[in-house]
């Protein structure tokens, strides 16, 4: 088990005061441990972590490119077993590097069973190019790129379902988890990096600035999203989905209003027809991970 | 040993012997034939490297990156639509300083489709700072293999190698080839020593961002390398002079100069067409010889213009096309540049793309057009389809 | 100084950034309400809570001031006070 005492992404780095990654990025090593090599693409995390040479990595990192971490992860998984070396071979991407333009590389990465542990911190669009959205923007969020507006509600299409694409593959673990609960996220980490073959991981991590609340919020933000249904932890082991973490569910309108990527269903009156439609991807959720609690 | 071989198992060959740890490439004709070797000696136990069947041209070279990174030597082989698939990766390489060698088996550039050579392909990745080495027969184009590793490798230098050599011309063509021992192979390039490495017993981070403050200068080490590599690569071909007997120890190479009148600059395999189209016009008494260039980058353009003091008349036989440049070729220019000084006239041909083929005849032709001084154009146009 | 070819760095030298500079809000920590149970220092994004005899507190040279320690601790020892410039 590795020491989670460790602090093993040192203070200094550049992330906005509240920053969900940054968080996910200590939980992550305090569950991968200080014999882990970082394969980073580019993204909020790389940029707020290694400006030359103020790097707050203290495990070998490497960052190559945006779309192909997977692929250069591989490589490094290849060296070692050559090499004979035992270093846990770990990806940190963004959901943009994950989703959208990595999604090539991270497909031939599985596919290929790769000993690696891919772990995707989900801010749910594009915040280092200026909250931009990707395939992981969430139904009707309002971002740069998927504007609310007199003719729109924000983004028209629901999250992609990446840990389902990964477990086509035959990953033999993928697993979400939030920054909300941080001992979970630990775990889930740890045992990823101790099973063999290509892993995934993603981490809900609100980011403060993209989706607009205060950055002392973030795990309230984290937990508002599991407690509505909207994010669900759960994992799938060798394809079978399980533990997904119940709720007493709360109405989705409680995760919504406290965001400005959202502010938009509220004004100038509750827009509830699009509220709804939002409660029904929450209710799909309870009903295919069964994460209501019986009262 | 000597063997007959096709030229893509002649570098699998020079691959086998170079031992890399990590061997990562996705199949593009006319390089196929090269992984395929190499897929089978791996199998067979001939070669024990890892190596990766990934998915794309851009996971090729950016495994090998990883690889590399990780303290491996690596190998990787493409062409064409392949190259510019990891354009971008070919740049990082480069940036990151990883000593990666890569087999380019030239072809041209779609569209239209074409799988038949030209050398577009490389030669548009000029100012990506890799080296750029170009081979004219089988024979060079293995020996150029171990030669690369041992520039790449050098401390002084850590800059990737594009090893190139033209597509089926050279890639599928059977020829006699000198195979050396394995234990003078090892002699002449001992076990790779990586300068960075991802190691968890001495961590590092690799491929930062770079601020203003220093962007520059990272670009500028690079360019310093690259100038460095116009001794280092001449060295590395004076020591493979030594242990083999063929002689490297020049990036550039005359053929019957030494009292021409006109030369032809060229490089890769037509320069062995060029030298029989000489032999046939001294013998008709024409003063004309070749300048075969072996480095495109670095640009040796001291020993180019110390090769072509005294000629009258230049011609650059160009196998790609700069679109929209005056000269229309990309190799003109630097022919130029380095003769600036002088009063010789250069002028460019572009000749041979996709695959056209180049016969005694175009030669002579050519050094016609070059003595009436008509040049920077498409050389051999079927002008009923114009 | 000269640089590490292929922009490459060893650790420890994010530390040079002093991202306390940052603070608009400082967190003060109340030793007496506070029941050791390591919620600020497990949930501080900068990783900048530290502990000695058995107290935590935050190294202000990092702390940005973003309150989630506050926010989080279960004890209500922490209060976000106006930085003083």
């Amino acid at each position: 088990m590795a020491d989670r005492t460790l602090e093993l992404v040192d203070s200094g780095h550049r992330a906005c005061g509240g920053c969900g990654p940054a968080f996910a990025a200590r939980l992550i090593l305090k569950g991968a441990g200080e014999r882990s090599i970082v394969c980073a693409s580019t993204g909020c995390m790389e940029v707020f972590s290694t400006p030359y040479p103020q790097t707050a990595w203290k495990v070998p990192w490497i960052h190559s490119l945006f779309q192909n971490t997977a692929a250069v992860a591989s490589g490094v998984e290849a060296a070692l077993k050559r090499q004979g070396r035992d270093e846990h071979v770990l990806c940190i991407c963004g959901d943009g590097a994950t989703f959208d333009i990595g999604i090539l590389c991270i497909s031939g990465a599985f596919e290929r069973g790769h000993n690696i542990t891919y772990i995707c911190y989900d801010n749910e669009a594009y915040m280092n190019t200026g909250i931009q959205r990707s395939g992981a923007t969430p139904f009707d969020a309002s971002t740069t790129t998927s504007p609310a507006g007199k003719k729109s509600f924000g983004n028209s299409r629901p999250k992609k379902d990446m840990p389902q694409i990964l477990a086509a593959h035959g990953a033999p673990y993928v697993a979400t988890c939030s920054i909300a609960y941080p001992n979970d996220v630990i775990k889930k980490v740890e045992r990823a990096v101790n099973t063999d073959g290509p892993c995934y991981i993603q981490i809900h991590t609100p980011c403060c600035t993209g989706w607009g609340f205060d950055g002392s919020k973030t795990i309230d933000l984290g937990k508002l999203a599991i407690e509505t249904g909207l994010w669900v932890n759960y994992e799938i082991v060798n394809g079978k989905i399980e533990k997904a973490k119940k709720v007493k569910r709360k109405p989705v309108e409680e995760y919504l209003r406290v965001q400005k990527r959202f502010a938009h269903l509220f004004k100038p009156s509750v827009n509830t027809e699009e509220i709804a439609k939002i409660q029904a991807i929450a209710d799909a959720n309870a009903e295919k991970f069964g994460i209501d609690l019986k009262i | 040993m000597k063997a007959i071989l096709e030229g893509s198992h002649a570098v699998a060959e020079a691959v086998r012997l170079v031992k890399p740890e990590v061997i990562s490439a996705y199949p593009i004709t006319p390089q196929t034939h090269i992984v395929e070797r190499l897929a089978e000696m791996v199998a067979d136990g001939v070669l024990e490297s890892e190596y990766i069947c990934v998915d794309s041209e851009f996971s090729a070279l950016s495994a090998c990156l990883g690889a590399s990174a990780a303290g491996s030597r690596v190998y990787s082989a493409t062409s064409s639509q392949g190259l510019l698939f990891m354009a971008e990766v070919v740049f990082n390489v480069a940036g990151m300083r990883q000593p990666i060698v890569m087999s380019i088996a030239n072809r041209a550039v779609s569209a239209p489709l074409s799988i038949w050579n030209d050398q577009q392909d490389s030669l548009c990745l000029r100012d990506s700072g890799w080296i750029q080495l170009y081979a004219e027969d089988v024979q060079e184009t293995f020996d150029l293999h171990l030669l690369a590793y041992k520039v790449a490798e050098d401390h002084r230098i850590l800059l990737p190698v594009f090893v190139c050599f033209d597509g089926f011309i050279i890639s599928h063509t059977y020829e006699p080839v000198d195979i050396p021992e394995e234990k003078d192979v090892l002699a002449y390039l001992p076990p790779y020593v990586p300068f960075n490495k991802l190691d968890a017993d001495d961590p590092l981070s690799m491929g930062m961002y770079a601020t203003p403050e220093y962007y520059m200068e990272f670009r500028y080490e690079i360019d310093q390398a690259m100038g460095r590599a116009l001794n280092v690569i001449k060295q590395a071909g004076k020591e493979f002079k030594e242990k083999f007997g063929r002689d490297y120890s020049e990036l550039v190479e005359a053929y019957r100069l030494d009292d021409a009148e006109v030369a032809i600059v060229a490089m890769g395999s037509v320069c062995g067409t060029i030298k029989d189209a000489i032999d046939a016009m001294r013998a008709e008494g024409r003063k004309v010889g070749l300048l075969k260039i072996r480095a495109f980058r670095p640009f040796p353009a001291e020993d180019i213009k110390k090769a072509l003091a005294g000629i009258r008349k230049v011609g650059v036989f160009e196998k790609n096309v700069s679109i929209g440049s005056r000269m229309k070729g990309a190799v003109g220019y630097e022919i130029k540049d380095a003769l600036s000084d002088s009063s010789v006239q250069v002028i460019s041909y572009v000749a041979g793309l996709g695959g056209r083929d180049i016969r005694i005849e175009d030669i002579k032709k050519m050094t016609d057009a070059i003595e009436a001084g008509n040049g920077d154009c498409f050389f051999g146009l079927r002008e009923e389809l114009i | 100084m000269a640089l590490r070819i292929g922009c490459a760095a060893a650790p420890g030298q994010a530390r040079e950034n002093k991202t306390g500079s940052w603070r608009v809000f400082r967190p003060v920590f109340d030793h007496d309400k506070c029941t050791s149970c390591g919620m600020c220092q497990l949930v501080c994004p900068e990783g900048c809570i530290l502990t000695g005899d058995k107290q935590f507190n935050p190294d202000y040279d990092f702390c940005k001031g973003c309150g989630l320690c506050a926010q989080e601790c279960p004890a209500k020892a922490i209060t976000m006070e106006t930085e003083e410039k």
